[in-house]
C-alpha cells in the first residue's frame, strides 16, 4: 500500500513539475523574493540584537534557527499546501470532487498531495541553510541523537501545519468562499518568525494551544540547539498525531455534507 | 444610473454623475464579497503582532519607545494598512488574460477609474469591521487607547487617502507589465518585500540604522504607511514636508503609469474575447 502510494505520488509530482517548468521566469522571481524576504527578516531581527540586547532570552544563533525553520515551513506551504488545498474550493464548486471520491485512492491524500509546485524549493533550501548556519555558529555539536530529535520535531511541525491548513480548507464544503480563511492563518503564522518567549505571557499560551506557533518553529529550533526536554518532544509528537487524526475525521465528517454540485 | 446625459451638460456635472454611478455599482458588487472582506481585514494583523514583540523587547527602551508610543504607532499602522490595501495587479492580470478588458476599453472612460473606484468602495465596506476590531482591542487592552486631536484625525484621513492613491498608482504602473508578460502578478510578490520592510510596518523607522533609514526614506514606501501612522498616533512629524514628498511620488507614478498605459495598450491582444 505504502509503495503504491509513493509511486503514484511520484508520477503526480513529476507531471506537475513538468507543467510548472513552462514558467521558468517564476524561478528568478522566487529567488529574488526569497533573498529579499530573508534579508528583510534578518535586518529586522538584528534590530532586536543591537547593543547586546536579545529577544526573549534567545541567542542570535538560536533566533536565526527559528527564522530558518519558519522559512522551511514557508517553502513547504508554497510547494504543497498552497497549490493543493486552494483547489479544494473549485472541486466543490464544480462538483469535480465526485471524480476524486470515485478513485480507488484515499481522497484526503489525493486532494492534499496531488500537485507539487517547485517554486517553494528556494525557500526550503534557504531555510535549511539558515538552520545549519544557526547550529554551526552556536558551536553546538549536533550528535546523531539530537539530529534525529530535531528531524522528528520538524516532521511533527510539518504535520501540525498541514492539519491546520487542511481542516480550514475542508470547511469549504460548507462555506465555498473560505479560501481567504487560510490567508488569515498564514498571516497569523508570521508570528512564528520569532521565538515564543519574545511574546507576552497571555499570547504565549494562545500561540501554544490555539495557533500552535510554538510547536511549529520554536520547538524544532530548540531541538537543533540541544535544549529541548523530553516532555516537550512527546507533547509535540502527540499534538501532531492528534491534529492529523482530527483532520482525517473532520474530512470524513465534512464529506457527508458534500452535495456534488452540477452533477 | 441609466440616464443618458446630453453632451450639453457641463463637464464637472458629467464627471460627478459618472463617478457616482461607478461608485454605486462597484459598492453593490463589493458588498457581495463582505465575508471575504472581513477575512482580508483579519489578515492585516501583522502590525499588532509586531506591537507585542516590540513591547516585550529590551531594545525598545534604548530607542526611547515607551509602551504608549509603541501601541499608538502600531495600532495606527494597523488602521492605515486596512485602508491602503491594493490588489489591482491580480484583477488586472485576470481581466487582461481573459479578455475582459475589451468591453471596458469601449467605454468612454479610462478603465483606471473602474479599478480605482472599486478599491474605494471596498474600503467603505471595511470601515465597520475595522471599528469592531479596534473596539475589541481597546476593550481587551484599555491601556492601548489614545485619542488624537480632531485636526490630527482630519490630517490623517487625508494622508491615508493619499497614501492609498500613491500605492494604487505604483501598483497600476506595474500592472501595465501584464501587457508584455503573462504572469505579472508575481511582480506583486516582489513589490510586497520593500513595502513590508521599509514602510515602517514591522519596525518604526527610528529603529533602523541611519543608512537603511536613509534608503527607506528615499523610496515611496514610508509615505504609504509610516507617515500617515505618525500623524494619527500624534507623534512629531513634518507634515508639510511629508505631504509634499508624497505628492511628488504620486506625480511621478501618475506620469509613468500614463506612458506605460499608452504603450502597453498597443500590445493588448484581447485574448479570450
Amino acid at each position: 500500500m505504502n509503495l503504491r502510494f509513493l509511486s503514484i505520488i511520484g508520477v503526480f509530482w513529476s507531471k506537475s513539475i513538468l507543467a510548472e517548468i513552462e514558467y521558468r521566469v517564476n524561478l528568478i522571481v522566487e529567488i529574488f523574493s526569497v533573498i529579499g524576504n530573508l534579508s528583510g527578516s534578518i535586518l529586522i531581527l538584528s534590530l532586536f540584537y543591537s547593543n547586546g540586547n536579545n529577544l526573549g532570552g534567545w541567542t542570535w544563533n538560536a533566533s536565526l534557527t527559528v527564522l530558518g525553520v519558519y522559512t522551511l515551513l514557508e517553502g513547504f506551504t508554497t510547494c504543497i499546501l498552497q497549490p493543493n488545498l486552494s483547489r479544494i474550493v473549485s472541486h466543490i464548486q464544480q462538483g469535480t470532487l465526485d471524480f476524486i471520491l470515485l478513485k480507488p485512492f484515499n481522497s484526503q491524500l489525493w486532494v492534499s498531495f496531488r500537485i507539487f509546485s517547485p517554486w517553494g524549493l528556494p525557500s526550503v533550501v534557504s531555510g535549511i541553510i539558515l538552520i545549519s548556519i544557526g547550529i554551526h555558529s552556536s558551536n553546538e555539536v549536533l550528535s546523531f541523537n539530537s539530529f534525529l530529535i530535531c528531524f522528528l520535531m520538524l516532521i511533527s511541525s510539518i504535520l501540525i501545519l498541514y492539519s491546520l491548513w487542511f481542516v480550514i480548507a475542508s470547511t469549504s464544503i460548507w462555506f465555498v468562499r473560505v479560501w481567504n480563511a487560510n490567508e488569515v492563518l498564514r498571516s497569523t503564522l508570521v508570528a512564528g518568525r520569532y521565538p515564543l518567549s519574545a511574546y507576552p505571557d497571555s499570547l504565549r499560551r494562545f500561540f501554544t494551544f490555539i495557533i500552535p506557533i510554538g510547536f511549529l518553529t520554536t520547538v524544532p529550533a530548540q531541538a537543533a540547539m540541544n535544549s529541548v526536554s523530553i516532555g516537550v518532544i512527546l507533547a509535540s509528537c502527540a499534538f501532531a498525531l492528534l491534529l492529523l487524526w482530527i483532520s482525517n475525521r473532520f474530512w470524513l465528517f465534512a464529506l457527508r455534507f458534500y452535495t456534488s454540485a452540477s452533477s | 444610473m441609466g440616464r443618458i446625459l446630453p453632451s450639453s451638460v457641463n463637464s464637472i456635472k458629467r464627471y460627478f454623475y459618472i463617478f457616482r454611478s461607478l461608485f454605486i455599482s462597484q459598492y453593490a458588487l463589493m458588498i457581495e464579497y463582505r465575508a471575504e472582506i472581513v477575512l482580508w481585514a483579519l489578515s492585516g494583523i501583522l502590525p499588532l503582532i509586531m506591537l507585542t514583540i516590540w513591547k516585550e523587547a529590551d531594545i525598545s527602551k534604548e530607542f526611547g519607545f515607551n509602551h504608549k508610543w509603541l501601541s499608538s504607532y502600531f495600532i495606527s499602522a494597523f488602521i492605515v494598512r486596512q485602508f491602503t490595501a491594493v490588489w489591482v495587479m491580480v484583477i488586472f492580470e485576470k481581466d487582461n488574460i481573459e479578455g475582459k478588458l475589451s468591453p471596458y476599453l469601449l467605454q468612454p472612460i479610462n478603465p483606471f477609474w473602474r479599478y480605482y473606484i472599486s478599491h474605494i468602495a471596498e474600503q467603505f465596506i471595511r470601515i465597520p469591521f475595522v471599528f469592531i476590531m479596534l473596539l475589541l482591542l481597546f476593550v481587551l487592552e484599555p491601556s492601548f487607547f489614545w485619542s488624537p486631536s480632531l485636526i490630527r484625525i482630519i490630517l490623517a484621513i487625508i494622508a491615508i487617502f493619499s497614501a492609498f492613491t500613491l500605492r494604487f498608482l505604483i501598483h497600476w504602473f506595474f500592472s501595465m507589465l501584464c501587457f508584455w508578460t503573462d504572469r505579472a502578478s508575481s511582480i506583486e510578490r516582489l513589490l510586497m518585500i520593500p513595502y513590508l520592510f521599509l514602510s515602517g510596518l514591522v519596525a518604526p523607522l527610528e529603529a533602523f540604522p541611519p543608512v537603511i533609514r536613509f534608503v527607506a526614506l528615499s523610496t515611496p514606501f514610508p509615505y504609504i504607511l509610516s507617515f500617515p501612522s505618525k500623524i494619527l498616533s500624534g507623534q512629531d512629524v513634518n507634515i508639510i514636508n511629508g505631504y509634499l514628498v508624497m505628492f511628488i511620488w504620486m506625480l511621478i507614478f501618475l506620469l509613468l503609469g500614463r506612458v506605460a498605459w499608452k504603450f502597453g495598450l498597443r500590445k493588448y491582444s484581447g485574448m479570450g474575447a
